[in-house]
């Protein structure tokens, strides 16, 4: 029993040293600087902050239902059908996620949407539409057929066989990417401030306008605990629910795709055509006007200003490629930490580690330079950067394994066990060959996050390196036809490049396993 | 201890050792700007390299610096506009340096103190579609009374001063034009009248702006926006195709500083005179889209063809907008948004 205990705590080490050094610790640091000065009364915590908070609360509580609601139609072609162009759907809806919002918001503003709540719930779906669809079909394309067509031997309809079988199997899925997309847009910034102009700010609007524009550290630090609470406590009310829901049950080592056949035909491709046709408006526009002059050829050119814009391409793919190794390294790690024990700390350390998703951004910016000093000074060093991209990484990774490494029954490990395999051999004859699949999913995520640039890294110093999203924006910030010709060209460049990888990376082979 | 760094900073004690490299912090757009040729021949003529940083937008530099102050991020920070000035001066995070070529300034834009060294200013105005106004047969507006007509208010876009450089610098020249009794009064007819209201440049002029495809024809940007259009036309040209109406402009400025908690104070005093020579402010123009500080700098043919500099334009000190700038902001929101 000791040595499995060990073997916890070695496994654990990493992950935990991670999140304390580069999240708890700075955090903390900079919460505690502007809480020594914060005066409660003379503060303005009012009336105004209250509704900000409901308000933050409520869009991002009706966000993720709607973006629930609207990835279900794709997520149940995906898992349950095999067709053409399946993989490249999948990958396709990934691009809306990466985009970066300043192009977007141009795009929605141009097409006439713009200072409404709709407009800032259209783009909340359309950002994450991905996040359910690819989290939520990893386990629905593996759920064993048997357990279907039992239920349909039995008599039951197809909406029966949904309801009553395969949903309840689906809940932690659901329920995982569910958090993830709250969190997102819990602390949605760019599309509210685009969208939303100043009358809909959200916490984390207020969180920067205090600490940047008004310099009001105390309160910005007052205003970010109650982001941190909120955020606790829905994750926290999250994994009830998720310990509650696990079932477990033998998820098929392949995937039980089949093809569609009569009217399942006409209901895929409508699915398909609905979702992608509908979050390629907003694409469509971009696309246009990246092809409305010579703005490609002009990105592989020296350019007097900004040099050759090409050349970010190779800067972006270099930290996307070290983030997606840390983050898929800790959150695999942390995920098996997570499933070998049971019972409040490992509660705890999984809730930990989804934090950085639902902490602003200008907390952990500040915080990095306030903290990060010492003993090696890492502030505005390049490393800073795939580090504060795999922060914001970790929890797809981590949710996007769990499920299905919750899933594996206790007795199949205990089993291998009693058979005399070491703890690391159960680990890998039993459960890596489940969740890599899923670990794939995870790190596919994490290139994404880090293409898209999410997390600390444009709230805070960082050396003079142009990466693809930085280089748009810096396109995008100043006049002229060409200028925003080859921002819209360069966004293009983005979309297809992260299109192409997640392919590639779903194409993966994986251990023995062969090519899922 | 500040005091003793003045003056090791001024008394060009021969003790100090040079560093190989010296760091420059700045907001992104000047550090999306610089190239290997920006500071090439400082390197030659002193053996120093020039890191630059950069730290996000002004206000996130200016914190940061400040968050800093006891082990800076870098030696020399530029990009500290008249809007966040006043709170890097109280924080004191600036060595007192009396740049070369600091006479060759306008003396307005000067800080008297030599706490920090103008580089370079620039002029926010109201741009116009020539061609929207060609094809209306309206006639330009040419003072800020005129845009309280319908016609035109409904057919402005300009920023929010809250989220938008351009946006507070409008609000001021407005209420430079009319004065603590009337610019509400303005804003309101304003916005009884129509005018639209975005976040930040960028959804203004590619989302609004009627020369991208949006529903305005004049949009709050620079006066040095239309050389900018002609340079980065997609078929080469020599007519702009926007102008600048040259009533209520406000010009921005924009400083370098030597932070305090340097190790080489020399070096940094030597970058920010480098940065104010004629060789560097020839090239801020066309790279920044900006004007240079220095007057002794030639402008490039397109600045001399197609730029404005207003003649007199709006201007605050930094300690007046510090004092204002929340209540400002917070009046014109409850006129707007109420």
């Amino acid at each position: 029993m000791g040595r499995i205990r060990w073997g916890w705590v070695a496994v654990a080490a990493l992950p935990a040293v991670f999140i304390g050094y580069f999240f708890i610790y700075p955090v903390a640091r900079i919460l505690g600087l502007g809480l020594a000065e914060l005066n409660i009364g003379a503060s303005g915590l009012d009336a105004r902050l209250l509704r900000i908070a409901g308000f933050t609360l409520w869009q991002a509580t009706l966000s993720t239902i709607l973006t629930l609601l609207a990835a279900a139609p794709l997520t149940w072609a995906v898992s349950t059908y095999e067709f053409r162009g399946r993989r490249l759907a999948t990958a396709l809806i990934t691009v809306p996620f990466v985009l970066p919002t300043v192009v977007v918001g141009t795009a929605f503003v141009s097409l006439g949407f713009g200072d409404s709540i709709w407009a800032i719930l259209a783009a909340h779906v359309f950002f994450n539409t991905a996040v359910v669809v690819r989290t939520v079909s990893t386990l629905w394309s593996r759920i064993d057929p048997h357990l279907e067509e039992a239920a349909r031997v039995l008599g039951a309809t197809s909406w029966e066989v949904f309801r009553r079988v395969t949903l309840p199997l689906l809940k932690p899925a659901v329920a995982a990417a569910a958090s993830i997309v709250f969190l997102f847009t819990f602390t949605s910034f760019g599309v509210v401030l685009i969208l939303g102009g100043f009358e809909y700010a959200t916490l984390e609007v207020e969180i920067y306008r205090q600490a940047v524009t008004l310099f009001d550290l105390p309160l910005a630090a007052a205003l970010a605990i109650v982001q941190l609470v909120g955020v606790t406590g829905a994750l926290y009310a999250y994994s009830r629910y998720q310990e509650r829901k696990a079932v477990t049950w033998t998820l098929e080592r392949t995937s039980n795709r089949r093809a569609p056949s009569g009217a399942a035909r006409a209901l895929v491709a409508l699915s398909v055509l609905a979702t992608i046709g509908a979050l390629s408006i907003p694409l469509l526009a971009l696309v246009t006007r990246s092809f409305s002059g010579e703005f490609y050829r002009r990105l592989f050119e020296s350019d007097p200003v900004v040099g050759r814009p090409i050349s970010a391409v190779g800067n972006s793919l270099l930290f996307a490629f070290i983030a997606m190794g840390i983050a898929t390294v800790v959150g695999v790690m942390a995920a098996a930490v997570i499933t070998g024990r049971r019972g409040s700390l490992s509660r705890w350390f999984d809730l930990t580690l989804m934090l950085p998703l639902g902490t602003s951004a200008v907390t952990i910016g500040f915080g990095f330079i306030v903290a990060l000093g010492w003993p090696v000074d890492l502030r505005a060093s390049l490393w800073l950067i795939p580090i504060a991209h795999a922060l914001v990484a970790v929890p797809f990774v981590v949710r996007s394994t769990l499920p299905t490494l919750r899933s594996i029954p206790a007795e199949t490990r205990e089993a291998a066990s009693v058979l005399g395999a070491s703890p690391s051999r159960v680990w890998r004859e039993i459960d890596l060959p489940i969740v890599s699949r899923a670990a794939l999913v995870g790190a596919a995520f994490a290139f994404v996050v880090s293409l898209g640039e999410f997390g600390a890294t444009s709230f805070v110093a960082r050396p003079n390196t142009q990466t693809i999203p930085t280089m748009i924006f810096r396109l995008l910030g100043r006049p002229g036809e060409t200028s925003f010709g080859m921002a819209m060209a360069m966004a293009v460049v983005l979309a297809v490049l992260t299109a192409g990888i997640v392919m590639w990376i779903d194409r993966a082979q994986v251990g023995d396993i062969g090519r899922f | 201890m500040a005091l003793a760094l003045v003056l090791a900073a001024c008394s060009g004690g021969a003790s100090e050792e040079s560093p190989q490299t010296i760091t420059l912090m700045a907001h992104d757009s000047f550090a999306g700007g610089v190239t290997s040729a920006t500071f090439a021949s400082f390197t030659q003529e002193t053996g120093v390299e020039v890191k630059v940083i950069a730290a996000g937008d002004a206000g996130l530099l200016v914190n940061q610096a400040i968050l800093t102050k006891d082990n800076p991020l870098a030696d020399v920070l530029f990009g500290v506009d008249d809007t966040f000035l006043s709170r890097a001066l109280d924080e004191e995070i600036f060595l007192i340096h009396k740049a070369k070529d600091i006479n060759r300034v306008a003396p307005g834009l000067v800080d008297r103190k030599h706490r920090v060294t103008p580089i370079d200013f620039g002029d926010v105005c109201i741009n116009y579609d020539k061609s929207w106004f060609e094809s209306t047969k309206l006639v330009v507006p040419d003072d800020l009374d005129d845009l309280r007509a319908n016609l035109y208010a409904s057919h402005l876009t300009v920023e929010h001063p809250a989220t938008s450089s351009p946006g507070l610098a409008f609000v001021l020249a407005t209420i430079y034009e009319f004065g603590e009794e009337g610019w509400l009064d303005y804003w309101a007819d304003l916005r009884e009248a129509g005018v639209n209201v975005a976040t930040d440049w960028n959804s203004a002029y590619y989302g609004d702006f009627s020369r991208y495809g949006g529903q305005s024809s004049m949009v709050v940007s620079y006066a040095s926006s239309p050389p900018a259009e002609v340079i980065f036309a997609a078929e080469p040209t020599d007519t702009a195709p926007t102008g600048v109406i040259e009533a209520g402009c406000y010009r921005q400025v924009e400083y370098a500083g030597i932070l305090a908690g340097t190790d080489y104070p020399e070096v940094a005093a030597k970058l920010v005179d480098f940065m104010l020579s004629v060789e560097f402010q020839e090239r801020i123009p066309l790279a920044w889209f900006v004007f240079p500080a220095n007057q002794d700098a030639e402008l490039p043919q397109e600045f001399v063809d197609y730029a404005i500099v207003p003649e007199d334009p709006a201007r605050f000190s930094a300690s007046h907008i510090a004092e204002n700038r929340d209540r400002w902001i917070n009046e014109w929101i409850v006129v707007m948004e109420g």
